[in-house]
């Protein structure tokens, strides 16, 4: 039997982060210094498009188990990094990159005042 | 199960459960673990946004994917597909 990893708590504390904070991003290591490569591509590509991470929200995964796991239950998305934009999940690194190659993300993100 | 999701088995999958009409993968195996690309053309993603795309090979690949140390995906409808390729040529 799979253990229950999303905490009423820890849902709660997602709740609050994604709807309160314009852009969020769950990644390994941080902006500065991210530890995968797909993280690294993630703070790159929302860099390419203008959004400042220091302004934003974002969760070093690493840092705490309990995250790790139950970031993946509640977006119903077995991968780090993911982005939400305005309390919506957008996606992990594919769907950022083919959304900043066909201009899509930068639709989102000026529709959204990013 | 095995443990280890072999690229045969991942071919397998994808055309079974997706009905997958093509599927490549790559693999970017670096030592950390297995770590694949694949590309995925399916007629089940017609009228799918990108999102409801990946979410349908997320859940149809829940337990190799969980398995994987890296998984990314690339879905196209046929359609897409062959006007990629002919672009190519």
């Amino acid at each position: 039997v799979r253990a229950r990893l999303l905490s009423n708590s820890l849902r709660s504390k997602l709740d609050k982060a994604v709807k309160n904070n314009d852009l969020v991003l769950f990644m390994k290591g941080t902006p500065d210094q991210p530890l995968c490569g797909f993280s690294r591509a993630a703070v790159q590509i929302l860099g390419v498009q203008g959004v400042d991470l220091t302004k934003h929200k974002t969760f070093n995964v690493l840092e705490d188990d309990e995250l790790r796991e139950g970031i993946k239950e509640y977006s119903s998305w077995p991968t780090i990094p993911q982005v939400y934009i305005k309390g919506e999940f957008i996606g992990g690194t594919d769907i950022l990159l083919n959304m900043h190659q066909s201009g899509d993300l930068e639709e989102l993100l000026s529709s959204k005042g990013l | 199960m095995s443990e280890i999701v072999t690229q045969e088995h991942l071919t397998a999958a994808l055309k079974e459960r997706l009905q997958a009409e093509h599927v490549e993968i790559i693999d970017n195996s670096g030592g950390c673990g297995s770590a694949y690309e694949v590309i995925i053309v399916s007629s089940l993603f017609e009228g799918k946004s990108l999102l409801e795309r990946h979410r349908l090979v997320n859940e149809k690949l829940k337990d190799e994917i969980a398995k994987i140390h890296a998984f990314s995906q690339k879905s196209y409808t046929p359609t897409q597909w062959s006007s990629m390729n002919q672009t190519q040529k």
